[in-house]
């Protein structure tokens, strides 16, 4: 978050949530939903042991006249809401806006600092609903993903995911995404909520073009390739140490048929599987995506919740509360401590640390640009090809790098924050772009910025402009904490992917 | 029967000019649009300032302070200091114009104690007012829970 200029700035945002909340009148209902033409994720055959069939559930408009809206409200004006937003209000949670989105920052139960630590020692629920879900299928599904990525989405095994950017044709990101392989033909994706509008005309645009480019028309388009923005689901996020006991209570072992294992304690950071939650009312939900992932650096699972007639209300809100339960070891946790978690974790967040004016190597994310992509002569292009294989070769030929920073003791470096070089008079050498006290550190002020190529290698001694004085800070390498991602076998091999590579 | 002595006779008018100037002077906090609180002491001269109730709420668990120096000179409105949460740092603006004479050096070493009581002992600073009319342009209780109610 940027400095704010007095008390009364930061105070905006929760003074026009206020507002909100006392202008509505007790018994507002949700606005009207129309009946969803999205497809839903396809739940697996049960008879089929290979992959996925793919198929779109249209599902047709009732005899009574409803209005045709999206899932979320539509109104330019006001604040959208999630499903969850009802169970939320109930909690007493703070809320605020974020990407037209009126979420929750925080809860009563537990302020920011105790929130974060308590998912990094127990397990908190994120509603993460407002983020952007995506499904793309056809036998041009793979090849277009690798055209707007540097992934190698062909070697991507069925249910296994991959954290990847898609690229404006600069090589700048446009935004970053989690992609997984539902099947041979098929792939689910989530994108950032704040990216939203820029996302769809982005991909719309591409794929328009792509199409062109292989002479396939307009009307054989759906044949080719079918993209769906999932509207009417719901994404929650379970993280914490304590997130596979809790789930594996939820999960139904179905000892008549038996399509994908429900011992979690099989499911490896990065891989999927579908998966039917038993309610405490007994009833079971249909199979839900759940994706051992996340953005705390702590073991978790993301869990898709498809609409019941257009509406995923009330499913998001039976598995929620099944998870929470009494609050005894899972709390719901709202934006603030996402934020301050995924900085010690050293995830990016876009608009901030990462954006059209960074390609992946300038972001330290270099290495998502598959290893079999890294060739000129490769058949496949993706966008920013050219420009970003250079940087590869030559990272010193990047002008400024994202790195970590450890600041001394004091106020803390925040975003926009100039970072100085105090052996050259205080010279500009780079900006913060994140930036907080770590509440799992002690009150360590940590951040992230970008840096001048040359000022980049860890142990960097380096000033920070907060206010009126210089602070001392050093370059560090990421996640400031280790990450506790679960892998049964104890292989750390993708470990190295998640540290900042600042020694080129 | 007790008499009264000399010393004891007082103007009867001058007596409750002095007690409304006193009220005028040790009366309620006043208080800032942006969320800050002045209270002055007896002699009329020294001002103890904080952030408010509402304003501590809306920051969260405070995790730094910044202090002005004591001797720092500074006008109405100036930025004298900061505090910080987890999420953000907000500035600290002056009420009034004059002098820090004194800073709350507990709130380097306990920064939370501004989220235990913002208007008692998690005061910021104290300041000798230059221009007490200054003091007449802020907010009593009555129109600071009104502002802040809107």
């Amino acid at each position: 978050m940027p400095p704010t200029r007095g008390i009364q700035n930061a105070l905006k945002s929760t003074i026009r949530a206020t507002r909100q909340q006392i202008r509505q009148p007790e018994g507002l209902k949700a606005p009207t939903r129309g009946v969803c033409t999205c497809s839903v994720i396809p739940t697996p055959s049960k008879t089929h042991q290979a992959e996925v069939r793919p198929f779109v559930h249209q599902q047709k408009l009732p005899t009574r006249v409803v209005p045709q809206k999206r899932c979320a409200s539509t109104s330019t004006t006001e604040l959208k809401h999630t499903p969850l937003y009802a169970v939320h209000k109930e909690a007493g949670a703070k809320t605020g806006p974020f990407a037209g989105y009126d979420m929750p920052l925080e809860y009563p139960d537990q302020s920011h600092p105790e929130s974060h630590r308590w998912t990094r020692e127990n397990a908190s629920l994120f509603d993460v609903s407002h983020m952007v879900q995506h499904k793309l299928s056809g036998p041009l599904a793979e090849e277009f993903l690798m055209t707007i990525t540097p992934s190698s989405i062909n070697t991507l095994q069925k249910h296994h995911s991959s954290l990847s950017c898609l690229l404006e044709e600069s090589g700048g990101i446009i935004d970053d995404t989690v992609i997984t392989r539902l099947g041979r033909e098929s792939f689910y994706f989530v994108t950032n909520a704040g990216c939203r509008e820029t996302d769809l005309a982005f991909i719309k645009a591409q794929m328009k073009k792509f199409l062109e480019a292989k002479g396939i028309s307009k009307s054989n388009k759906d044949e080719n390739i079918k993209w769906h923005v999932l509207n009417c689901h719901s994404l929650v996020a379970l993280q914490g140490p304590k997130a596979q006991e809790v789930l594996q209570k939820l999960i139904f072992n179905d000892t008549e048929e038996q399509t994908y294992s429900p011992d979690l304690s099989t499911l490896s950071f990065g891989e999927s599987r579908w998966l039917q939650f038993t309610l405490p009312d007994g009833m079971n939900t249909p199979s839900l995506l759940i994706s051992r992932t996340g953005y705390t650096g702590e073991d978790g699972f993301e869990i898709s919740i498809p609409p019941e007639n257009g509406d995923s209300t009330n499913l998001a809100t039976a598995i929620s509360k099944a998870m929470v339960d009494d609050g005894s070891v899972v709390r719901w946790a709202g934006l603030a401590a996402r934020d301050s978690l995924r900085l010690e974790a050293g995830m990016c967040l876009y608009g901030h640390d990462i954006s059209t004016e960074t390609t992946p190597p300038m972001a330290a994310l270099g290495w998502i640009v598959g290893k079999d992509r890294r060739s000129e002569s490769a058949a496949l292009v993706f966008n920013g090809q050219k420009t970003i294989l250079q940087q590869l070769t030559s990272p010193k030929s990047m002008t400024e790098r994202r790195v970590g920073f450890l600041v001394e003791k004091g106020p803390a470096a925040r975003e926009g924050a100039q970072i100085v070089d105090p052996d050259k008079d205080n010279e500009v050498i780079g900006r913060i772009t994140s930036g907080c006290p770590a509440p799992s550190m002690d009150g360590q002020n940590i951040a992230m910025g970008l840096i001048k190529n040359g000022y980049h290698k860890s142990g960097t001694k380096v000033g920070i402009k907060v206010r009126k004085s210089v602070r001392k800070a050093e370059v560090s390498r990421m996640p400031f904490i280790p990450s506790k991602f679960y892998r049964p076998d104890n292989k750390d091999k993708d470990q190295k992917e998640m540290k900042n590579n600042t020694e080129k | 029967m007790a008499s009264r002595c000399a010393e004891d006779v007082h103007d009867e008018t001058s007596l409750y000019d002095e007690f409304a100037t006193m009220t005028t002077r040790i009366m309620v906090k006043k208080y800032t649009e942006e969320h800050e609180w002045i209270e002055m002491d007896e002699g009329g001269k020294i001002g103890t300032m904080g952030i408010t109730e509402y304003a501590a709420k809306a920051l969260g668990d405070v995790v730094y302070v910044e202090l002005p120096e004591v001797g720092m000179e500074c006008n109405k409105g100036d930025t004298i200091g900061a505090v910080e949460s987890v999420k953000s740092a907000s500035d600290i603006m002056s009420p009034v114009s004059g002098k820090i004479v004194e800073s709350n050096e507990a709130l380097s070493d306990k920064p939370a104690t501004i989220n235990k009581g913002p208007e008692a002992e998690g005061w910021f600073a104290k300041i000798e007012v230059q221009d007490q009319s200054e003091l007449e342009g802020l907010m009593s209780k009555e129109e600071y829970d009104a502002f802040e109610k809107d």
